[in-house]
C-alpha cells in the first residue's frame, strides 16, 4: 500500500523535473494550449459563427482532427500487438508508450468533440440515467462509448504496467494479458465504429460505402506509426531511453504496407466513382477537380496524394528505411497526407453537394486554426508528460525506495525493459 | 424577485412515471436511480443559484433551463413548469405576453402533407410566412438568416438545343452557366449535376418565370427518420402524430441529425438567432416555434402550435395557388388521404426508404 501512495508523487516530482529546453518545450505548448481556450470561450459566446461552418458544410476542421486523431489513436495498437502477439522483444520493451501515445490520442479526440459540439454545456445529457444515452441506436453512443473504453483499457494497462516497474513487482498475468488482448480488439473497433459514424449516412453518398472501416483502419495503422516513429527518434535522441532499431524498422515496414493497401483503396474508389460518374460521386469529383468553378480543396487533394506516395515510395526501398535521416521525411509526408486525406479531405467533400444539389465551400476561419493548433498543443503536453514519465519508470529512474538513488540508474529494472546508455 | 426558488421547486422531484418502453430491469429500481442523480444536479443547481445571489429572475431561469431533462421524459407537472419557465423569459425579453403551449398529439391522428407540382407557381410567399410564423432567425449575415422551405427554381427547357452545351467543362471554353444552374445530363463529357439542383434564393419581378419550374422542399416529416436514429441523446424524436420534433433545450449541437438528413431539411443557428421583438410570433409551442438558441439544430414542425389546436400550417394557408395540402392520414375522408388514392403521388428519394409524409402529386 505504502508503495502505491509514494508511486504518485514520486512520479510527480520526476516529471516536473526537467532542463531549459523541457520548460522552454512546455511552456511554448502551454502557450498553444492558451489559444485553445480562448477559441472555446468566443465559440461559446458568440457561437459557432466564429467558425467557418454553416447549415451547408457543418462538419469542418474539428471533425477531420478527430476522425483522424482516432486513427492515431488505434495506431497505437502497431506497438501492442507484434509485442504481445509475436512476442517481438524490440517491441514489447516500449508497449507501454505506445499506450501513452493512445491515451493522449484519445484526450485529443475529446477535445476535439467539445469544439465541435454547439451546446458542450449539455454533453451530461448523454450521461445514461441523468440524461439519455440513444443506445444502440445512434452509432454516436457506440463511438463514445469504445473511445472511453478504450482510455480506460491504456490507463489501466499502462499505468499497472508503470506501477508495477516502478515498485519492482511482478506483472499479474490473469490480470494483464487478458487486458491487453481485449485492447487490440478494441483498437480495431474504436476505428471501426468512427468509420460507420460516416459511411452509414445514405443522405452521404460519398461516405456510403462499406470500404470505409478497412480504409480507416488502414490510413490508420500507416499514420499512428509515422507519429511513433517520429517520436522514438526524438526520444533516442534527447533521453537516456534507447529505443532499438529492430522496433523502428517494424514499424515502418508496417506503414510501408498499410500505406500501400490505403492508396490501393483510393485508387479503387477513384476508378469506380469516376468511371461511371454518377451523381453519387460529385463528392469525390469537387475534391479531385473541384465542382460548378469551386476548387479549394482540389490543391489538397492531390498534394496528399503526391506526399503519401512519396512517402511509400521512399519506405519501399530498404537503404531509405532503415537510413533513420531520411525515414523522418517519409513519416512526416505520410503522416501530414493522411491527415489531409482522411481528414479535411474525407470530411468536406461529403458535404459537397449538399442533399438538394447546392454547390459551396467551407474553409476553417483563423478562430477555428487556432483552435485546433492549441488543442494539438495540449495534445503534445500531454504526451511529453506521460512519455517522461513512463520513460523514468521504465529506465528506473523512478522507482520505490529510489528518489535518493535517483542518478545511479544505469541499471535495467525488472528484466525486459533495458535500459541502454545513451550514445 | 420572486423566481429565486425556481431551482429549488424543480428538486422536489415529482414521483416520475416510467414513460419510455418498459424497462427490463425493476423499474422502480432504474426510477429511484434516475431520481437520485437528478436530485443531485438539482441540489447541485440549487448550491450553485445560492452561490450566485442573484436577484435576476432571467438567470434564474435560465439555470433552471440548463439543468432540465428531455421534454418528453418529463412529468406533466415538470412540462407545465418548464414551460412556465420560458414564457417569463421570453415575456420579458420580448416585451409581450408570450405563450409556450404544450397541447399533445391527438389519437387516431397521422399527419400527411401533399404539394401539387404543377400548381407551385415559385412565388415563394410560403417561404415568407414560415419565417414569420415561426420566429426564425433573420440577421444581417448569412449564418443568421435560416428558412425552412426552399423553394427550388429550376431551368426548364433544359434538353433544348441551344442548351446542349451547358455543362461541358470550362477547359473547353464553354462557361457554366450562371449560379449553380441544372445541369442534368446532357451529354458524356458534363459534370452531371445533382437532379435537385437549382437556386432557393431568387427575387423575381413577377412569377412564374418563363423559363422556369418550381420544387419546394421542407422536412418530410419521415415515418423511419434517419435524423431521429442517429441523434445520441434522443433530442429529437416522432411525435405520436408523425411530426418529427426537436428538445431546442436538450439537443447538444453535434450536428449528426444534419449529416443524416437526406433532404437537407435541418439549419444549425450558429449564433444567437437574430429575432427582432417587433416581429416575433408571441404564440408558441414547446417543440415547435418559441426562439430557439445558439448551438442548436432547427427545423420545420409543420407549424405545430398551428396543426396541435386544428389550424393549417402557415405555408398551407399563405399559398394563393392552392398547391399545398395538409391532412390526417388516418381519415379517409381527409384532403391528403383523398389525394393520395387518386392522384399521381410520389415521393422525394423514395429509394432510401424513410418513408417521407411529405407527397408531391400532379393532375
Ligand atoms: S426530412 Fe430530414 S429532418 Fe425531416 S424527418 Fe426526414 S430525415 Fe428528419
Ligand atoms: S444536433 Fe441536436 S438534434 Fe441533432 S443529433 Fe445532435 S443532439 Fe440530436
Amino acid at each position: 500500500m505504502h508503495k502505491l501512495i509514494s508511486f504518485a508523487p514520486d512520479y510527480i516530482r520526476y516529471i516536473i523535473k526537467g532542463g531549459i529546453k523541457f520548460y522552454a518545450w512546455m511552456g511554448f505548448l502551454a502557450i498553444l494550449s492558451a489559444f485553445s481556450l480562448y477559441g472555446f470561450y468566443l465559440q461559446n459566446t458568440e457561437g459557432l459563427i466564429v467558425t467557418g461552418i454553416t447549415s451547408q458544410i457543418h462538419d469542418g476542421l474539428y471533425f477531420a482532427n478527430l476522425v483522424f486523431l482516432v486513427g492515431v489513436a488505434a495506431g497505437a495498437v502497431t506497438i501492442v500487438f507484434p509485442a504481445y502477439i509475436h512476442h517481438h522483444k524490440a517491441m514489447h520493451e516500449v508497449t507501454v508508450l505506445g499506450e501513452m501515445l493512445a491515451m493522449t490520442a484519445v484526450i485529443m479526440v475529446m477535445l476535439f468533440v467539445f469544439s465541435h459540439m454547439g451546446r458542450p454545456e449539455r454533453l451530461w445529457h448523454m450521461i445514461p440515467y441523468l440524461g439519455i444515452y440513444n443506445f444502440p441506436n445512434s452509432m454516436l453512443a457506440w463511438d463514445v462509448l469504445v473511445l472511453n473504453v478504450y482510455l480506460l483499457l491504456n490507463l489501466v494497462c499502462g499505468f499497472y504496467f508503470l506501477y508495477v516497474k516502478y515498485s519492482g513487482g511482478k506483472i499479474n498475468k490473469n490480470f494483464f494479458m487478458p487486458l491487453v488482448y481485449i485492447s487490440i480488439v478494441w483498437a480495431l473497433s474504436i476505428h471501426t465504429v468512427t468509420a460507420f459514424l460516416i459511411s452509414t449516412l445514405p443522405a452521404r453518398p460519398m461516405w456510403f460505402h462499406s470500404m470505409m472501416p478497412i480504409r480507416f483502419i488502414l490510413t490508420a495503422f500507416a499514420a499512428g506509426p509515422c507519429l511513433i516513429i517520429l517520436v522514438f527518434l526524438i526520444i533516442r535522441k534527447n533521453t537516456k531511453m534507447w529505443i532499438q532499431d529492430d522496433a523502428i524498422n517494424l514499424l515502418s515496414l508496417i506503414i510501408t504496407w498499410c500505406l500501400g493497401m490505403a492508396l490501393f483503396l483510393t485508387m479503387s474508389e477513384i476508378v469506380v466513382e469516376l468511371y461511371a460518374r454518377t451523381e453519387h460521386a460529385n463528392g469525390l469529383y469537387y475534391l479531385m477537380f473541384g465542382l460548378h468553378g469551386l476548387t479549394k480543396l482540389v490543391p489538397w487533394f492531390w498534394g496528399s496524394l503526391i506526399a503519401m506516395l512519396t512517402a511509400f515510395a521512399m519506405l519501399l526501398i530498404p537503404g531509405i528505411r532503415t537510413n533513420y535521416k531520411l525515414l523522418p521525411i517519409a513519416c512526416v509526408l505520410g503522416f501530414g497526407g493522411i491527415w489531409v486525406e482522411k481528414g479535411m479531405g474525407l470530411v468536406v467533400p461529403g458535404f459537397i453537394p449538399t442533399p438538394i444539389g447546392e454547390v459551396t465551400e467551407y474553409y476553417p476561419s483563423m478562430v477555428e486554426v487556432m483552435m485546433s493548433i492549441g488543442n494539438w498543443g495540449i495534445g503534445f503536453l500531454i504526451l511529453t508528460v506521460l512519455l517522461k514519465g513512463a520513460i523514468g519508470i521504465l529506465l528506473g529512474e523512478v522507482k520505490y525506495g529510489g528518489s535518493k538513488a535517483e542518478k545511479s540508474n544505469d541499471v535495467a529494472s525488472g528484466g525486459k525493459a533495458a535500459a541502454y546508455e545513451a550514445r | 424577485m420572486t423566481h429565486n426558488k425556481i431551482p429549488a421547486d424543480h428538486s422536489t422531484e415529482l414521483p416520475s412515471k416510467c414513460q419510455v418502453q418498459p424497462e427490463p430491469e425493476d423499474p422502480s429500481e432504474v426510477n429511484s436511480r434516475r431520481d437520485f442523480l437528478k436530485t443531485g444536479a438539482a441540489s447541485l443547481l440549487g448550491a450553485a443559484a445560492l452561490m450566485t445571489q442573484s436577484d435576476d429572475a432571467q438567470a434564474n431561469i435560465e439555470w433552471a433551463e440548463h439543468f432540465q431533462g428531455n421534454y418528453r421524459l418529463m412529468t406533466d407537472q415538470e412540462k407545465v413548469e418548464a414551460r412556465a419557465r420560458l414564457e417569463k423569459r421570453y415575456s420579458e425579453e420580448y416585451g409581450k405576453a408570450v405563450t409556450v403551449d404544450g397541447t399533445p398529439a391527438k389519437e387516431g391522428v397521422l399527419l400527411g402533407y401533399a404539394l401539387n407540382i404543377r400548381k407551385c407557381i415559385g412565388c415563394r410567399r410560403c417561404v415568407k410566412a414560415c419565417v414569420a410564423e415561426n420566429n426564425q432567425s433573420r440577421g444581417p449575415d448569412a449564418g443568421q438568416r435560416i428558412e425552412w422551405i426552399q423553394v427550388m427554381k429550376m431551368a426548364r427547357g433544359e434538353f433544348t438545343k441551344d442548351k446542349m452545351a451547358d455543362g461541358y467543362p470550362e477547359s473547353q471554353g464553354i462557361q457554366y452557366p450562371e449560379g449553380l444552374g441544372i445541369q442534368v445530363g446532357g451529354n458524356a463529357y458534363s459534370p452531371a449535376g445533382v437532379v435537385l439542383e437549382g437556386e432557393y434564393f431568387y427575387e423575381p419581378e413577377a412569377v412564374p418565370e418563363k423559363d422556369a419550374t418550381y420544387m419546394p422542399l421542407a422536412c418530410m416529416h419521415c415515418e423511419k427518420p434517419p435524423c431521429v436514429k442517429v441523434c445520441p441523446v434522443r433530442t429529437t424524436y416522432r411525435e405520436p402524430d408523425g411530426i418529427v420534433v426537436i428538445d431546442y433545450n436538450w439537443c447538444i449541437g453535434c450536428r449528426m441529425c444534419m449529416s443524416a438528413c437526406p433532404y437537407w431539411a435541418r439549419r444549425f443557428n450558429v449564433t444567437t438567432p437574430v429575432l427582432p421583438k417587433a416581429e416575433m410570433n408571441p404564440k408558441t409551442h414547446y417543440l415547435g416555434n418559441r426562439p430557439r438558441m445558439r448551438g442548436v439544430v432547427e427545423k420545420c414542425t409543420w407549424c405545430i402550435q398551428r396543426n396541435r389546436i386544428g389550424r393549417y400550417p402557415a405555408c398551407v394557408e399563405v399559398c394563393p395557388v392552392g398547391a399545398r395540402k395538409f391532412g390526417n392520414l388516418l381519415d379517409p375522408e381527409s384532403e391528403v388521404s383523398l389525394i393520395l388514392a387518386r392522384k399521381n403521388v410520389f415521393r422525394l428519394k423514395a429509394e432510401l426508404n424513410t418513408f417521407p409524409k411529405f407527397f408531391y402529386f400532379f393532375d
